[in-house]
């Protein structure tokens, strides 16, 4: 087996802020992804949208700002940013699918060449939900997925086809790996940069 | 009388549901979830319900509580995972799931509320969500028929209310509850507060209180916290 461990998660987190531009709004996923905002420089303006009816959300709260009414998609307490709003989640789907957002970046199970995305079911696990995946990947104006390059039996998740369950079809422009970042055009991944150290990612 | 709509007891809050009824919930995981609506379901006998929730609860709070006892025959929902014994009912067969995408879910009930019997979405085109949906192209770019949702009953929070039924929310405790609001025949909202007539500027009302026929204001409410994270020192 290689050395080559590649990007941490905070790397991979870093590198897919570079995505941001300023006066973006942007909807972070649950896992990798949620470590994005950790990285959106300072001078930049940057909304950062929660799809439970939040857009301007800030940092974790001290233990006297905490607020059962003030969660995030996954469900932690959080606080607001200045110029932050509440809304529903009827208005709040209203702007992913009028694509008022400008930036999606959600984790994959797997991606395929021509940009399908599957992330929320395994046939024969027990089944979750899809939350708002479709809703943010099927209207996104940009679709950027953070996840480990392989999974845990050493298959690369960026596959011609995908095998599980979609959970949008053409919607995918980049994938951020540990290994590198990858682009989708006309139909193929193309090699963007390789993390330090690797010379190798496996794709279709 | 009049549009004076308060009531004293959850169960008043409850009076004419019965077994095999639709129900929503509203609430996103257990924040802005009705809690004491769902606690006197619990004390019923009334089961075989149909519940429109984005969330199923915990085991022991929130919907947990109704499917500990059963009375649940379906869940309409985006996301169940937080939920050990809705897996165990599910996988059993005891209950029937309809997973719908969060986004679809929240315009079904709006288009419901707002007596539009359906409407065209791009999303979950190309996935299982539109097997057996009817497809149609607009501008190039294909969209599935996704058909409103109503209910014999809706249960929301909101944190304060005058004797109308106009509604303010708090924060993001707001989630499905206004857009459930319209969609009930007969709209239930838990309050923390209940102001004066006049005392809420109409400039500031989040839902107008012709959506809610009944207002349960309570002192107690649990609030519980799914995931407490805090800043790192």
């Amino acid at each position: 087996m290689s050395e080559i461990t590649g990007w941490s998660r905070d790397e991979m987190a870093k590198k897919a802020a570079e995505e941001i531009q300023d006066g973006y709004s942007v909807n972070l996923g649950i896992g990798i992804p949620t470590l994005v905002a950790n990285h959106i420089p300072e001078k930049m303006s940057v909304m950062l949208q929660s799809e439970n009816g939040l857009l301007g959300m800030s940092g974790f709260p001290t233990e006297a700002e905490i607020d059962a009414d003030l969660i995030n998609a996954g469900k932690q307490t959080i606080t607001t940013a200045l110029g932050a709003s509440f809304f529903s989640s009827a208005d709040s789907f209203a702007m992913i699918r009028g694509q008022h957002i400008d930036l999606t970046i959600l984790g994959a199970m797997e991606v395929s060449q021509n940009g399908d995305i599957a992330n929320w079911m395994i046939p024969g696990k027990m089944v979750k939900g899809m939350g708002g995946a479709m809703d943010l990947v099927s209207s996104a104006k940009r679709v950027v997925v953070v996840m480990q390059h392989t999974d845990k039996a050493g298959q690369s998740k960026l596959v011609e086809t995908c095998s599980l369950p979609l959970t949008g079809v053409n919607c995918v422009n980049k994938v951020i790996t540990d290994l590198g970042v990858f682009v989708i055009e006309k139909g193929k991944f193309k090699v963007l940069e390789l993390a330090p150290g690797v010379t190798h990612a496996p794709l279709p | 009388m009049g549009f004076n709509k308060i009531i004293k007891t959850a169960e008043e809050a409850i009076e004419g549901v019965q077994s095999s009824m639709t129900l929503m919930f509203g609430g996103f995981g257990l924040c802005g979830i009705p809690e004491k609506s769902i606690a006197a379901l619990k004390k019923s006998s009334i089961n075989n319900l149909t519940c429109i929730s984005n969330n199923a609860g915990v085991d022991g709070f929130g919907l947990g509580l109704l499917l500990e006892n059963k009375q649940i025959k379906k869940m309409i929902s985006s996301y169940v995972g937080e939920n050990k014994l809705f897996a165990e009912q599910f996988l059993s067969g005891a209950l029937d799931v309809e997973l719908t995408p969060q986004g679809t879910l929240a315009e079904k009930i709006r288009a419901g509320g707002a007596g539009i019997p359906g409407f065209y979405t791009a999303t979950g085109v190309g996935t299982k969500v539109a097997e057996g949906k009817e497809h149609k192209v607009f501008n190039g770019r294909t969209f599935i028929l996704e058909e409103s949702l109503l209910a014999d009953f809706a249960f929301i929070k909101a944190q304060k209310a005058d004797p109308y039924g106009n509604l303010i929310f708090n924060k993001t405790a707001e989630n499905f509850n206004s857009v459930m609001a319209t969609a009930g025949k007969i709209t239930i909202a838990e309050v923390e507060e209940i102001v004066e007539l006049g005392e809420l500027d109409p400039n500031q009302i989040h839902l107008s209180g012709i959506y809610v026929d009944r207002i349960l204001q309570a002192d107690d409410f649990e609030k519980r916290i799914e995931q407490r994270t805090i800043r790192g020192l």
